[in-house]
């Protein structure tokens, strides 16, 4: 079972989420940080970190000595990352896609590739035992942010459960991290700029023929119109998590709020079992 | 002509809320907003959109399989795992597709399309504050750094044209490319952050980001009192990293109340704590150096 956790806006509580549902389950779990730019759930759960690996992506590199200047690298090329200029070519490795274009249309053999850094992922364990922890770690100033969230998703755990903190959005970075994945929590806030946000990120999961539901987070915060939409989009209300200032000192802390209350605890590992009645209920539907 | 972006690097930390207020407060502005992934700015703005136009992004690959012969070269190219053959057709999943034309190119049957997409729409609306461009990239799709750049372009074009001195962009979150495409050449940026182990976690990595570029930072904390330690480790890593920090905003039930109203903060309620902290951060980015407009005689 693989679920994902997303919004469409940030600061809605997926981390929240997905920590404390992970903190929250009596088995063995796989917990991956797939927002690269900001990774925030190793704040939340101190995981032991115990691997390290470069996510690299190839980039061209030019032989002068075989190179005939033809053009054909910088026509083939759809990002303007190589150019032929006087009497040299020159390429932009920040703006490389990583197509694998230029080396192989090149008449001369002239280009070869060479690996560029994007980022890191680690993993490692959980604070409890039985529990598996990656997260990705865009390079700052690098902006491929898809390839290292699949390095991050090549930890998923087949046999068991994994729980995938994805970026905010909706464009590819989300994609992304929600692709293959068997249920998504939506997370969000009864505030306008909540339900904005919501519909966008509804809309995707749709697109994306996933199995969803909503959590509610600062539940009283806002207005009702969260409610009403979720209503009337037939959308599964899973959980709601109450406004109390109590609740965002914890967060603030980076402390787990099930520790505040044995009753959230057992509202997020009822949670996990709706979640899996509506996949499964989704799934044998005809 | 001045620009100033408003960044988070966390979303939720009140990055919109803060835009809409100083629009209120500049004499005379051009609104941006750069958040085309999850743009929520015209929620306070109610924008009257006077022009609308089409974003093409990019090209997508799609076979024409009655050209098709199957030799499945496109498969073996596609870096990105977009084509896949069932029942020995070879198709193309727009959600994989990069755009990199590489399939295109080199299908020794010419079998390959290569039709632009539209990934979004841009606009040009007036709000109550002066001139806006906004845009909405649509669902799922890739470009976002071009799109910003693009509403980014046109605001600065018209703003010229219109002899407005000052550009206030509302920015995306993360530190990937649409934020990197929200900086460049931008007279300062403004972190927009909160006393929490995450709002001080994205905050370096987006003074980073900043640094990297070049482009003079400063910071503000939204919600201060709602954890003072934090809130003192935020002033300390400020200092270290050459960041100025203009004001603290204390945790105000006003943002929200606002939000729902449609106003900004302090239209909503202009003797708020909230208001008034806003009013005071406003004034300090505005004097800093990177701001400062100089009038020529
Ligand atoms: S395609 Fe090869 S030979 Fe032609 S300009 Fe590029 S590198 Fe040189
Ligand atoms: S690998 Fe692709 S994107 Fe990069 S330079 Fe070559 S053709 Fe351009
Ligand atoms: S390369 Fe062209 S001919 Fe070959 S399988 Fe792909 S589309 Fe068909
Ligand atoms: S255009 Fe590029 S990404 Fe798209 S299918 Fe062709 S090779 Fe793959």
């Amino acid at each position: 079972m693989i679920i994902s956790i997303a919004s469409g806006k940030g600061g809605t509580g997926k981390t929240t989420v997905a920590a404390n549902l992970a903190a929250s389950l009596d088995q063995a779990v796989t917990v991956l940080d797939c927002d690269v730019e900001e990774p925030n759930l190793h704040l939340f759960l101190h995981p032991k970190i115990h691997t390290r690996e470069n996510v690299v992506a190839p980039i061209p590199r030019v032989d002068m000595e075989k190179c005939t200047l033809c053009k054909r690298c910088m026509e083939i090329c759809r990002f303007n990352a190589i150019a032929v200029a006087g009497k040299t070519v020159v390429t932009f490795p920040e703006l490389c896609h990583s197509c694998g274009g230029c080396s192989a249309i090149c008449p001369e053999g002239a280009v070869t590739e060479m690996e560029r850094v994007l980022g890191i992922v680690e993993t490692g364990t959980g604070p409890v035992p039985d529990m598996g922890f990656a997260q990705g770690l865009l390079d700052v100033g690098q902006v491929m942010v898809p390839p290292v969230i699949r390095k991050v998703k090549s930890h998923i755990d087949t046999q068991g459960i994994t729980l995938i903190d994805a970026p905010p959005g909706t464009s590819c970075p989300v994609i992304a991290a929600m692709k293959d994945t068997d249920f998504v929590i939506l997370v969000t806030e009864p505030t306008p700029f909540g339900l904005n946000d919501l519909k966008l990120a509804v809309e995707t999961v749709r697109m994306m023929d996933i199995p969803h539901g909503l959590i509610i987070n600062r539940a009283g915060m806002g207005d009702d119109a969260v409610y009403a939409y979720a209503k009337e989009q037939h959308l599964p209300v899973l959980l709601e998590i109450p406004f109390d200032r109590k609740i965002a000192e914890a967060y603030s802390r980076g402390d787990l709020i099930i520790s505040r209350s044995n009753d959230l605890k057992e509202k997020f590992q009822t949670l996990y079992h709706d979640i899996c009645r509506l996949v499964d209920a989704q799934r044998c539907a005809p | 002509m001045k620009e100033l972006v408003i960044l988070s690097g966390k979303g939720g930390t009140g990055k919109t809320s803060l835009t809409a207020a100083f629009a209120g407060l500049a004499p005379s502005l051009m609104l941006c907003d750069a958040d085309v992934d999850a743009a929520d700015l015209h929620l306070i703005m109610s924008p009257d959109i006077q022009q609308t136009h089409d974003f093409v992004g990019g090209n997508e690959a799609v076979i024409n399989q009655d050209l098709c012969t199957g030799c499945g070269t496109c498969k073996e190219l596609c870096r990105f795992d977009a084509v896949s053959e069932s029942d020995e057709k070879f198709v193309v999943d727009a959600l994989n597709c990069e755009g990199c034309g590489v399939c295109v190119d080199l299908c020794p049957e010419n079998a390959i399309d290569f039709p632009q997409k539209t990934c979004g729409q841009w606009f040009v609306s007036a709000t109550r504050f002066g001139p806006m461009v906004h845009a909405r990239l649509g669902i799922a799709e890739e470009n976002s750094g071009r799109l910003v750049t693009l509403v980014r372009e046109q605001a600065r074009k018209r703003a010229r044209e219109q002899h407005i001195e000052l550009i206030l962009t509302d920015g995306p979150p993360g530190i990937g490319c649409p934020v990197i495409a929200s900086m460049g050449q931008a007279s300062a940026v403004l972190i927009v952050t909160e006393p929490t182990v995450s709002g001080i976690h994205d905050m370096k990595r987006v003074g980073e980001l900043a640094a990297h570029f070049k482009i003079p930072a400063m910071v503000c904390i939204n919600k201060y009192d709602l954890n003072l330690d934090q809130t003192r480790s935020i002033e300390k890593i400020a200092k270290e990293k050459n960041i100025a920090l203009v004001g603290q905003i204390p945790f105000d039930p006003a943002f929200t109340q606002a939000m729902i109203q449609c106003k900004t903060l302090v239209e909503n309620d202009e003797t708020s704590r909230a208001s008034q902290a806003v009013r005071d951060i406003w004034h300090a980015v505005m004097a800093s150096p990177a701001m400062k407009i100089e009038r020529l005689m």
